[in-house]
């Protein structure tokens, strides 16, 4: 550890490279105290661990290739690799009072690619998880129908199905940072988000099979089986693209993302994808619930409240290099990460590393699907100066994501819904990668 | 297989898209959707009979409501009931169901299916009309006395009736933005320099970020040195009795080692530990066990515990048991 000061971050090459967390730390003083009070741990261990690994490294045979490894079926359902165990949906500390009425953020910061796999999709929930049996379960629809019906699961699994991929993004999803900085990471800032190939019905479908009155019924209230009853309005005009879900990425919803059943309103805010969906009912104006009342409204500058602000707008994140990140290495680094819209495709990603002076446009993963996270990377060679980090996404209907500045000039501060604007990660000299915002 | 064959060629002429009706599901009785068919519109559609005073409501509030809602509605631990009327439009909002809500039918719906918290739908309608009346009382919206019905309740006029708006473009896929931003992409002019960053003391609120990022690559997590395990990585979550106190709502109101409106764990283990201000007075673990059953008040303030008289002995004594332990 003692040239650690020597030059900006840096990898040791192998096979010395199991000491690269002790030696990653940046040279800030306070993180001199952080390792004066943790790092000899940490030395200590990565030194022992040394001298395991290098029993594995060439020239010798790895201890994996000397013995038989696990027989099949060790995991009837897989797990991730242990080794892996970094990579797991966290609680933002203080944020919420009881785990049952909480949120657990999604690890952007290490996932590839534009699938959230189902065990790290957000968790948000207003009353707890049930446990819902699916031969016990029933989705009731009436209202402004012809033929009230109750379907079964058998019922809802035997109708002609389609899968999309779809993101969700909670209302609330950056909303801690509305004023100012207020948390360390992507996973924070950004993690109320996850994208999935979900399978179901097309909604129209089932509300046709009731015999729909599609010239009075203007709304739609949807409700869940959970411990909150939870309700939200979901009006008519988006009903061609609404999905009554089952499957997520493959399998069943998993018990946190509703299963099972729940509805998908493609670009809507999360909540209006009610979860363990019970009933629809079709009435001619919106039921203003406690979720459109007392929260999920935005607060504007005046006192005034939006109501029913239900599309999520476009907006994009550096997910790498990333806050609480040190980058350790000048040269090449990959800069990547997501950018969605709820109005539909992502046309373009621009990324700047001088604060939003000069831009450059994006790679974009193919194919882009339409509200759905779209992947986007593009090439950096960082030469350890200090750089200021920007995604900016422009979407199909040709907006901008807008700047904090231009945010909070219309919608002030004390929202807690809806915050787009584009998030800066400043890198300073020493690689550190951290949270800021340029624009009061 | 013929049949089939003249089945598929009948349905490609009608179109590839099939159509309802498919003959799925079966009826909804009327008595199937009275059980199910509990929304309230603003307007008060769909209250249901039924009629209830402040003086009832606040019986039961005090039983069932004030150990998370504060006994006046002022706790903010969960959603404040009371207060901030008229502060929404100053720097720092008061939020409250008082200050924000517009149509007193949607707090009765509510109540009604969602409380309380670890009981809901358990609550009968008299119950929920006096609960809303108290609830509005608490906000000085109607005076004592004041009993509440179907026909009452949607003409009582909240002070926030007029606050909201939905003249926004977010109601719409097609809708018009509010910010209109340009993509320039050389020589702009961004603001300078940074105006908000984490104040220092705060960089390890989050635990170790070390921890949180993948071991691999050229850009690794900053190591921290947290003492608190990071909340989201504590083995306890996976502790068997930490588990059932969970799935029980225990943990609604109680923290491992934190008050939330009820003491902690570890506070209630050192009362009973001996020498401790509850030491005296019999077997703590029984003492402990009667009042997960029966519900208490006194010990640590004036916010009742109310009973839990449906939590099963053996569940009971197994989280009396790890409490007693130190809640480790």
């Amino acid at each position: 550890m003692a040239d650690i000061t020597a030059s900006p971050g840096r990898i040791d090459p192998a096979p010395e490279a199991v000491h690269r967390l002790a030696t990653a730390a940046p040279r800030r003083s306070f993180l001199r105290r952080t390792l004066a009070l943790g790092g000899g741990m940490i030395a200590a261990s990565a030194g022992k661990a040394a001298d395991d690994l290098s029993r594995n490294l060439p020239p010798n045979v790895p201890e994996w290739q000397t013995t038989l490894g696990a027989p099949i079926l060790a995991e009837p359902y897989g797990v991730p690799s242990k080794f892996e165990a970094n990579v797991r949906r966290r609680e933002s500390p203080g944020l919420t009072r009881t785990a049952h009425s909480s949120v657990a953020f999604t690890p952007l910061q290490n996932l590839f690619g534009i699938i959230t796999p189902s065990g790290l999709h957000f968790e948000r929930h207003h009353a707890g998880v049930p446990l819902v049996d699916p031969h016990q379960h029933r989705l009731m629809v009436h209202g402004m129908v012809a033929r009230p019906r109750i379907f079964t699961m058998d019922d809802i699994t035997r109708f002609p199905s389609v899968s999309r991929i779809h993101f969700i993004e909670c209302g609330a999803n950056t909303g801690m940072e509305w004023g100012n900085v207020a948390v360390p990471t992507v996973q924070y800032t950004h993690g109320m988000l996850g994208c999935s190939e979900w399978t179901g019905v097309p909604l129209a479908l089932v509300l046709d099979e009731c015999g729909v009155d599609r010239r009075r019924a203007k709304f739609i209230l949807a409700e869940g089986a959970d411990a909150a009853a939870l309700t939200r309005t979901i009006p008519m005009t988006m009903l061609d693209d609404v999905l009554v879900v089952y499957g997520q990425n493959g399998e069943m919803l998993r018990p946190e993302q509703g299963y099972p059943l729940r509805l998908l309103v493609p670009g809507v805010q999360g909540v209006s994808s009610v979860k363990w969906l019970r009933r629809l009912k079709l009435g001619d104006v919106p039921w203003n619930t406690r979720e459109e009342s007392l929260h999920y409204v935005d607060l504007l500058p005046g006192g005034m409240q939006r109501q029913y602000t239900w599309v999520q707008e476009a907006k994009s994140v550096i997910t790498s290099p990333s806050g609480g990140q040190v980058i350790l290495d000048r040269g090449y680094h990959e800069i990547t990460g997501l950018a969605w819209s709820g109005r539909g495709r992502v046309r373009r990603v621009d990324v700047s590393t001088d604060g939003g002076r000069n831009w450059r446009s994006a790679r974009l993963q193919e194919p882009v699907h339409s509200r759905a996270l779209t992947r986007f990377s593009c090439d950096w060679s960082w030469d350890g100066a200090p750089a200021m980090l920007q995604s900016r996404v422009v979407d199909a209907t040709g907006y901008v994501q807008p700047t904090y500045r231009q945010l909070r000039a219309v919608r002030g501060t004390r929202s807690i819904y809806h915050n787009n604007a584009i998030q800066t990660w400043a890198v300073d000299a020493s690689g550190e990668v951290s949270n800021v915002q340029i624009a009061a | 297989m013929l049949v089939c064959a003249l089945a598929a060629i009948a349905a490609a002429h009608a179109g590839d898209a099939p159509r309802a009706p498919f003959g799925f599901g079966k009826p909804a009785s009327d008595a199937e959707i009275a059980g199910w068919d509990i929304d309230v519109l603003p307007d008060g559609t769909g209250l249901p009979p039924g009629r209830g005073s402040v003086e009832e409501g606040q019986l039961i509030y005090d039983e069932k409501c004030a150990s998370c809602h504060g006994t006046f509605g002022e706790s903010n631990s969960y959603l404040q009931l009371a207060g901030g009327a008229g502060s929404l439009a100053s720097d720092q909002p008061v939020r409250t169901t008082g200050s924000k809500l517009n149509y007193a039918p949607t707090l009765w719906d509510y109540i009604r299916r969602a409380m309380p918290f670890n009981a809901p739908q358990t609550l009968a309608p008299d119950e929920v009309y006096a609960l809303t009346a108290y609830v509005l009382n608490l906000n000085d919206i109607v005076p004592a006395g004041t009993v509440v019905d179907r026909d009452s309740l949607p003409r009582v006029r909240m002070p926030n009736r007029d606050g909201f708006t939905t003249k926004h473009g977010m109601m719409q896929v097609d809708g018009k933005p509010d910010t209109a931003n340009v993509a320039c992409m050389r020589d702009c002019s961004p603001p300078a320099g940074p105006a908000s960053q984490m104040p220092v003391y705060a960089r390890d609120s989050h635990g170790d970020l070390a921890q949180q990022r993948r071991e691999m690559g050229a850009i690794a997590g900053v190591p921290m040195a947290v003492v608190a395990t990071a909340p989201g990585t504590a083995p306890a979550r996976t502790e068997p009795a930490l588990a059932l106190a969970t799935r029980l709502g225990c943990m609604a109101c109680h923290g491992v080692d934190r008050a939330v409106t009820g003491p902690s764990f570890r506070a209630v283990a050192a009362r009973y530990a001996p020498g401790g201000a509850g030491s005296s007075g019999g077997a703590a673990d029984s003492r402990l066990m009667a009042k997960i059953k029966a519900g208490g008040a006194g010990a640590w303030g004036t916010v009742p515990m109310p009973p839990q008289a449906q939590v099963a002995d053996p569940d009971a004594r197994k989280v009396v048991e790890w409490i007693l332990g130190g809640a480790q």
